[in-house]
């Protein structure tokens, strides 16, 4: 039985229409000697077969750890009103809203997404969305080369390992100096920023919490980077906005970040949420769509795509990006997920993660084992040094059920015995103490 | 229609918070504190529901409507994707796990879909290896136009051009330059296709690569394409297959067969992923063995033992295009989509693509301009050229399709085609609604003919009516600040 609804009968009329006597004349322009060498795919299967299949699949996986790893992508509670309206199919059927006529529901929705980005980061502008929180780093650093023409972008090594990776791959083609400035006790190191931050540096990039848990505020080197003319990129992790300064407040340029934690779930690795907000002055630097209110011609509050000179399609190889197909039905899932919560809901969300943590860091430290945790301030994650190799630490606390965090041995040298521990609102005080029980276990034995 | 944001109410709530259970309270100190309010909406879990619904029913999609966008392929989701990708044992899996000592057992399933994606990729294309890392169609493209920069690097190649068609995907120039090429455009011959003699005077030994869309973004298949890629090879560059319409062959051709050392796939096109409204989709690469070396990393490989694994032990890879492994929650729709299709399935789907667009193009070349008037694949571009003599638009004509209940083709593209009405329409319609889609294009033809005043008021039925887009750019309002 084949998927697709034709009949025999039908099949022969359009051919007869068509003006040919068989489907494969359809394909007479491919010359036989182009033919496949070979096309060996299992013949298909039924729906239930293939349910089940994946299902096997699927409980190979051990979604049911307790986990206190987080490393940029965390494990937050996701209300289950924002499954219900990203599984409308008019949301996840449609395609991107060429046809305003026929998209206003889309339209108002990403309208209503930008909005909510830009007053959650406290900044004036937001596209549509990007892949992900590392392509929207790079993609800010080629928004802020094309702002003042200049190739040198510095990077604080609290920025998330895998985006400094990441940005590495990216601009490997491109004439841009990337200069990583390390960090001092896990915290961006203020004297050689300034001694880096010169008029050849085209901007700098921070990040709020860093990798290491610890927060921060930039707006002392925002301001001197300014009277550098450097752009200051910061990227963000949305919840802890919540109670954190945000990017507005310290006054920098442009804000990114990776938004899974708002309503998306983990789903080994993807797909996620970029988010890309700037100043006003820098829109038209801005790569990505960005929808813009306007009136129909009967005066009636409309929404478009706007801007679409900067883009690919009309642009081509001068674009401000080559970005095209976006991330928007997790755009809509984070504008449902933050409208759902609320101005107060995010606030008190954001202050459980922060105390939760303070707690497993009281809980962490009675541990005879535990020598040292995080660099307070953070916000609901910290690193861990242990007495022990934090590799084995993990092997052993995994095979307890639990995946205690992220070891630090593997990005950077000296910090073999270091984890990184994330806490969010779904780990209850019995989980968080029955954590630190293990762990003793695991490190008195 | 008001704005989520217009209809809050203090002290109102969607979603309980969950009560604080520890005793500890954070001390922040408030040079780190937020001083604004979150300017947030203050509504309940109905008022998201029934506005966000309320947005959906204005709204045309796959399910509700026939969506001849060509060159987006919009076919029909087959639902039981949506639930496969939603197992918790997928859904609820952190991206680290497999790379932490002992986690990469508790992976298995996931490890062994990316796994086996890639072997029936290869096979579907004639590929040697895959990555399924790249996020969308472009980051392919980009992850393609890399790993020939990394190719010629390594063999200390100095080129700097790469070649693409003039009705190529804006996306290729876009994703050249960012690999640091600089772009020559190739023009079409009369026939519709890359013109062989203009390709050999541009092709010389600083061309790196040549970018190409088969068919092409006519629906035509190039007869010569082979040719094409000996001739590209003979140079030194590398010749790269954009999949964007692949659902086109699928069974037919395999871009590794005939000379094809890159390809990426849209798998949110030909594997019927959703669109989701603009992503997400995925859009792997797949290369031939001589360049393996230069894919991104990691790779899951098998070990002797059965089990999975990934392997991060390439110097020459281009490195992190992504995060971790891709679009995963993607990637799942698109193999059960494979499995369930199977070798047949997919054959009869774009045996079906092929028919249906033939279809569409016999019927209709009376009422439209055909400019490559021959037969075409999985997608055929007409011109508005006539009707615009009366005054009617190729976006006229779109907008006359939005009132009469189906979502427009793509209009204006490829830009070699004047006034172009580009359809595809898909294996998964029935002829009963390609005839009803045919009928209301021949009455829009007949209109233009005799009555091309009725379109400046089209659509007419819709909630709103050509929203004034010069506006839009000129008095930028991009959120709202009540």
């Amino acid at each position: 039985m084949n998927y697709t609804p034709h009949t025999p009968e039908e099949v022969k009329q359009m051919l007869s229409e068509i003006g040919v006597s068989s489907i494969s004349e359809l394909f007479e322009d491919i010359p036989v000697s182009m033919r496949p060498a070979s096309f060996d795919i299992p013949e298909g299967k039924s729906e239930l077969e293939v349910i089940r299949h994946l299902q096997e699949l699927a409980s190979k996986n051990s979604g049911d750890l307790l986990t206190f790893i987080g490393a940029g992508f965390y494990s937050h509670y996701i209300p289950a009103a924002v499954d219900a309206i990203s599984s409308l199919p008019e949301f996840y059927t449609a395609y991107t809203p060429y046809q305003p006529e026929a998209s206003q529901g889309w339209l108002q929705a990403i309208y209503e997404y930008q909005t909510a980005i830009c007053h959650l980061t406290d900044m004036d502008v937001s596209n549509a969305s990007l892949y992900d929180g590392g392509t929207a780093l790079y993609e800010a650093c080629m928004t802020a080369v094309r702002i003042n023409g200049r190739k040198r972008i510095l990077v604080d090594a609290g920025v998330n390992i895998i985006y400094w990776t990441m940005l590495k791959c990216y601009t490997s083609n491109l004439s841009l100096d990337m200069v990583k400035i390390p960090v001092k006790n896990m915290r961006a190191d203020r004297q050689n920023i300034y001694k880096q931050l010169d008029e050849r540096t085209s901007a700098i990039i921070l990040q709020n919490p860093n990798f290491f848990g610890c927060i921060d505020d930039f707006s002392d080197i925002v301001e001197y980077a300014h009277k550098k003319g450097v752009i200051v990129i910061l990227s963000v992790y949305p919840i802890s906005l919540g109670v954190l300064k945000t990017p507005g407040e310290m006054g920098v340029d442009i804000a990114v970040g990776e938004g899974q934690s708002l309503g998306i779930p983990l789903s080994f690795g993807g797909p996620y949420l970029g988010f890309m907000t700037s100043k006003k002055e820098f829109v038209r630097k801005m790569p990505g769509r960005i929808i813009g209110r306007t009136l129909d011609k009967h005066g009636r509050d409309s929404y478009v795509m706007t801007l679409q000179a900067r883009e690919q399609h009309i642009r081509r190889e001068k674009a401000t990006s080559n970005i095209c197909s976006n991330e928007a039905l997790c755009a809509l899932r984070a504008v449902i997920y933050l409208s759902l919560l609320g101005k107060k809901g995010l606030r008190e969300l954001a202050l459980i993660n922060l105390d939760k943590a303070a707690f497993t860091k009281e809980c962490l430290e009675k541990i005879p084992g535990v020598l040292k945790v995080g660099q307070p301030p953070f916000f609901n994650e910290f690193t861990v040094l242990l007495s022990h190799n934090a590799d084995e630490v993990v092997h052993k606390m995994i095979s307890k059920g639990y995946i205690p965090g992220l070891p630090l041995g593997r990005f950077y040298r000296g910090m073999d015995n270091y984890l990184l521990v994330a806490i969010t609102e779904q780990r209850t005080k019995e989980e968080i103490v029955k954590f630190a029980e293990s762990l003793e276990a695991v490190l008195c034995n | 229609m008001q704005l989520i944001f217009d209809k809050s109410k203090p002290e109102r709530t969607g979603f309980k918070i969950p009560k604080k259970d520890v005793p500890a309270t954070a001390k922040l100190p408030d040079n780190l504190k937020r001083k604004s309010e979150i300017n947030l909406p203050e509504v309940s879990e109905l008022d998201v529901i029934r506005h966000f619904s309320i947005l959906a029913n204005i709204h045309f999609c796959v399910d509700t409507h026939f969506y001849p966008l060509g060159s987006c392929t919009m076919k029909y989701n087959p639902k039981f994707m949506e639930k496969a990708a939603k197992f918790p044992g997928f859904e609820d899996i952190h991206p680290l796990l497999p790379q932490l000592s002992g986690g990469g057992i508790l992976t298995q399933g996931c490890l062994e879909i990316l796994y086996h994606m890639e072997k029936l990729l290869n096979e579907i294309t004639g590929m040697d290896a895959f990555t399924m890392q790249p996020l969308a169609g472009a980051h392919g493209e980009l992850t393609g136009a890399m790993i020939i920069a990394a190719y010629h690097r390594d063999k200390k190649h100095k080129k700097k051009y790469i070649l693409v068609p003039d009705s190529s995907h804006g996306t290729n120039p876009a994703s050249a330059t960012i690999a640091g090429y600089e772009v020559i455009v190739v023009p079409s011959d009369k026939n519709g296709v890359m013109d062989i003699d203009e390709y050999r005077k541009h092709l010389t030994s600083d061309v790196a690569g040549v970018m190409l869309t088969c068919p092409n973004t006519l629906g035509i298949f190039n007869p010569h394409i082979k040719e094409i890629c000996e001739m590209g090879h003979k140079v030194g560059a590398l010749l790269y297959y954009d999949g964007a319409n692949l659902n086109a062959v699928m069974g037919k051709l395999r871009p590794g067969d005939i000379g094809f050392d890159i390809v990426h796939l849209n798998l949110h096109k030909t594997f019927a992923t959703p669109h989701g409204g603009g992503g997400p989709g995925a859009g792997p690469v797949g290369v031939k063995k001589h360049l393996s070396e230069f894919m991104p990393i990691s790779k899951v490989i098998r070990r002797t033992d059965g089990t999975f694994c990934l392997d991060y032990n390439y110097p020459k890879s281009i490195g992190y295009i992504a995060p971790f492994y891709g679009n995963f929650g993607v990637i799942v729709k698109a193999y059960a989509y494979i499995l369930m299709l199977g070798k047949s399935g997919l054959i009869d789907a774009s045996e079906k693509a092929v028919l249906n667009a033939n279809y569409v193009r016999t019927k209709l070349k009376n009422s439209y301009k055909l400019p490559y008037d021959r037969r075409c694949m999985h997608e055929c571009v007409f011109s508005a050229e006539r009707q615009k003599e009366k005054g009617v638009s190729a976006l006229d004509i779109a907008k006359y399709l939005i009132s009469k209940g189906y979502h427009p083709p793509t209009v204006y593209f490829p830009l070699i085609v004047k006034e172009a009405l580009m359809i595809e329409p898909t294996e998964t319609e029935s002829k009963e609604t390609l005839d009803s889609f045919i009928e209301v294009m021949k009455e829009a033809a007949d209109l233009a003919e005799k009555k091309p005043e009725v379109f400046a008021d089209m659509p007419d039925n819709t909630p709103v009516q050509r929203p004034d887009e010069v506006k839009a750019a000129r008095d930028l309002n991009l959120k709202w600040n009540g």
